[in-house]
C-alpha cells in the first residue's frame, strides 16, 4: 500500500483521539447546522460532515464541524484534512475549497483520489442543507 | 513470531517463513563446498549427487501425500502447477470434449488459466459455493456434460480456510471418467491427504505455504489410472517430458525437507493451532456485531475470516498496524471491488469490504494471539466511534433502507 506517512499520521491521530479532531455529531435538527453525508457502504466508504455556522456580514461563517468516516485509511484522513480547512471559513471560501487541495495536503496516491473527491462532495452538500434552512 | 520491528504476523495462509531447518538443509545445495551439480548431468559425481537428492526430496513430498514419487512433477510453484494442470489436461484431451467446471471461489491460478481456455475455444462453468463457502459434490455431478472433460476444486480456500469434500467431488468424476484436478496450495501440513485412497487426478502443492522456500511446488499426476498432460514449458524434456528446466536442486530440497517435517510436525502444529483458534473465535464473537465468513464445521483452524460490520477492512487493517494480516476488501489492491471469494458466497458487499484474514501457524505464539485480541478490540471500538454506519446502527436505523448517494 503506497500510504504516505501524511496519511497514516492523519489516520492514527484522528483515531487515537478523535475528540480533538472533531469526531462527532451536532443535532441535525438544529438550524444552524447543516449535514452532508456521501457514500455508500457497498462502496467502501460513506463520510457524513456536519457544519455550525452563524451570519457573518453578509455571509455565514463556519463556527465548528463534527464528521463521522466509515472508509479505508485514506478516506478517514481526507475527512479529518477537510475539517480543518473548514473552520473560520465563510461558505463562500468553503465552497471554493477543491478536492486537489486534500490530495496535496496528503499525497494521496492516484487510487486514492475519489477519497477527496467523496470528501469535497460532502462538504457542499453540508452547505446545500444549511442554506436551505436559512 | 515477531519481527525486530515489533510487528506480528499472523498472515501464514499468504506466506510462511521457511523453517530454519530447511533454510539449512538448502544451504548445502549451493556454494563450491556444497552438492552444486545439475542434477541433469549424467557423467560425473555433481550430478549424480544433486540427482539423489532431488529424488530424496521427491520421496519426502509423496510421502507427505502417500503417493508414489514417480507421480510428483517439480514446478516452480502452485500457481505453474495449476496452470500445466489445467491447460495440460483440457490440450492433450481437447478431442474428448471442450467443457470445464471449476468454482467461482478458485485461486487465480486456476481461474484465469480457465479464461484464457475460453479464448481458445473452451467453456467454463464457474459453480457457486453455498453461504458456507463449500463446493458440494452434487453441485459438481449437476454440472456434468457430456463433453466435460476436467473438473478443478481447490481442497482449502485460501480466504476462507473452507474445506472441500474432494473424496466426494473424486468419486462423481471417478464414476463419469472425467478428471479431477485439486488445487490444494493450503493443504499441506494442515489435513492429512491420502492420494492412494482419494479419487484425485491431479494435485498441485505449494512449499512456501508449508514453511518452505517460495519458487518451488509440485503437480501431482497419477499413474494408475494414467493420466496424460501436455507439457507447457518446453527445452530439454525434464520431469518425464511434463515440465522441463534446469532443476533447482536447492528449492526442491528446500520443499522436500518442508514436507518431511510437515508430516513429523502435523499433529503438534494442529493442536497448538486449533487452541488459538477457539481461543480467537470466543473472543472475537464477544465483539458485537461479527461474522465468521466460511462454515466454521468445515475448515481448517489455521485461517479465520472474520466481517466486522460497520468498520471497513482497510482502515481496519491500518489500525492494526502492529499486526500482519490481510484484508478481503480490495481497497488495498488496484480495483475497488471487494473479495470475489465472499462475493460469491453472497456476503453483502459492506461485509466484503469488512473482512479481515487472521491465519495462524507454526511460529505463532499465544501470547501473540492474546495482544492480536487486545489490539483488535479496541481498534473496532474506536473505528466504529468514528464511523456513521455505526451511529446509524445505534440509532435504529435499518441501513438496508437508506437511499445512499453514491459517487
Amino acid at each position: 500500500m503506497a500510504y504516505s506517512k501524511k496519511v497514516v499520521d492523519k489516520f492514527e491521530d484522528t483515531l487515537n483521539n478523535p475528540q480533538a479532531f472533531k469526531v462527532g455529531r451536532f443535532d441535525p435538527a438544529e438550524l444552524n447546522v447543516g449535514t452532508g453525508m456521501v457514500g455508500a457502504p457497498a462502496c467502501g466508504d460513506v463520510m457524513k460532515l456536519q457544519i455550525k455556522c452563524e451570519p457573518k456580514g453578509n455571509s455565514h461563517i463556519i463556527k465548528d464541524v463534527k464528521f463521522k468516516t466509515y472508509g479505508c485509511g485514506s478516506a478517514i484522513a481526507s475527512s479529518s484534512e477537510l475539517v480543518e480547512m473548514l473552520i473560520g471559513k465563510t461558505l463562500e471560501e468553503a465552497k471554493a475549497i477543491k478536492n486537489i487541495e486534500i490530495v496535496e495536503a496528503l499525497e494521496l496516491p492516484p487510487i486514492k483520489i475519489h477519497c477527496s473527491v467523496l470528501a469535497e462532495d460532502s462538504i457542499r452538500q453540508a452547505i446545500e442543507d444549511y442554506e436551505s434552512k436559512q | 513470531m515477531k519481527e525486530k520491528n515489533n510487528t506480528i504476523y499472523l498472515d501464514y495462509a499468504s506466506t510462511t517463513p521457511v523453517d530454519p531447518r530447511v533454510a539449512k538443509r538448502m544451504m548445502e545445495f549451493l556454494t563450491p563446498d556444497g552438492e552444486f551439480g545439475n542434477p541433469a548431468s549424467r557423467s560425473h559425481r555433481f550430478g549424480w549427487k544433486a540427482d539423489e537428492a532431488v529424488e530424496e526430496a521427491r520421496s519426502h513430498v509423496a510421502n507427505l501425500v502417500n503417493c508414489d514419487p514417480r507421480e510428483i512433477v517439480w514446478t516452480s510453484g502452485a500457481t505453474e502447477a495449476d496452470n500445466l494442470a489445467v491447460k495440460g489436461i483440457a490440450k492433450f484431451y481437447k478431442t474428448k470434449g471442450n467443457h470445464i467446471i471449476t468454482s467461482k471461489i478458485e485461486h487465480k491460478a486456476v481461474l484465469d488459466p480457465c479464461r484464457q481456455l475460453e479464448r481458445d475455444g473452451f467453456e467454463v462453468t464457474y459453480l457457486e459455493p453455498n453461504e458456507g463457502g463449500i463446493i458440494t459434490p452434487e453441485a459438481v455431478s449437476n454440472a456434468i456434460k457430456d463433453s466435460t472433460i476436467l473438473v478443478s476444486i481447490m481442497h482449502i480456500n485460501n480466504e476462507l480456510g473452507t474445506l472441500n469434500n474432494i473424496e466426494g467431488i473424486g468419486r462423481v468424476t471417478r464414476e463419469k471418467g472425467i478428471f479431477f484436478h485439486v488445487d490444494a496450495a493450503q493443504s499441506t501440513g494442515k489435513v492429512d491427504i491420502d492420494l492412494k485412497e482419494l479419487p484425485v487426478d491431479l494435485m498441485s502443492f505449494s512449499a512456501h505455504k508449508t514453511y518452505g522456500p517460495k519458487g518451488v511446488g509440485a503437480l501431482f499426476v497419477r499413474r494408475k489410472p494414467r493420466v496424460r498432460i501436455e507439457a507447457q514449458i518446453h527445452g530439454g524434456g525434464h520431469e518425464r517430458g511434463m515440465r522441463s528446466g534446469t532443476l533447482p536442486t536447492h528449492q526442491l530440497v528446500g520443499m522436500g525437507e518442508a514436507f518431511r517435517i510437515a508430516k513429523e510436525d502435523m499433529q503438534n502444529d494442529i493442536d497448538k493451532i486449533k487452541k488459538f483458534h477457539d481461543m480467537f473465535l470466543d473472543e472475537v464473537n464477544n465483539i458485537e456485531h461479527v461474522y465468521l465468513n466460511g462454515d466454521v464445521e468445515n475448515k481448517v483452524p489455521n485461517i479465520l475470516n472474520v466481517s466486522f460490520n460497520f468498520v471497513e477492512g482497510e482502515s481496519l487493517i491500518m489500525g492494526l498496524k502492529d499486526i500482519a494480516v490481510s484484508s478481503g476488501s480490495a481497497c488495498t489492491s488496484a480495483s475497488l471491488e471487494p473479495s470475489y471469494v465472499l462475493r460469491a458466497l453472497g456476503r453483502k458487499d459492506e461485509l466484503a469490504h469488512s473482512s479481515i484474514r487472521f491465519s495462524f501457524g507454526r511460529f505463532t505464539n499465544e501470547d501473540e494471539v492474546l495482544e492480536t485480541l487486545s489490539i483488535l478490540k479496541n481498534v473496532v471500538e474506536r473505528l466504529r466511534e468514528l464511523s456513521p454506519l455505526w451511529e446509524m446502527h445505534l440509532d435504529g436505523i435499518d441501513l438496508d433502507t437508506v437511499e445512499w448517494k453514491t459517487h
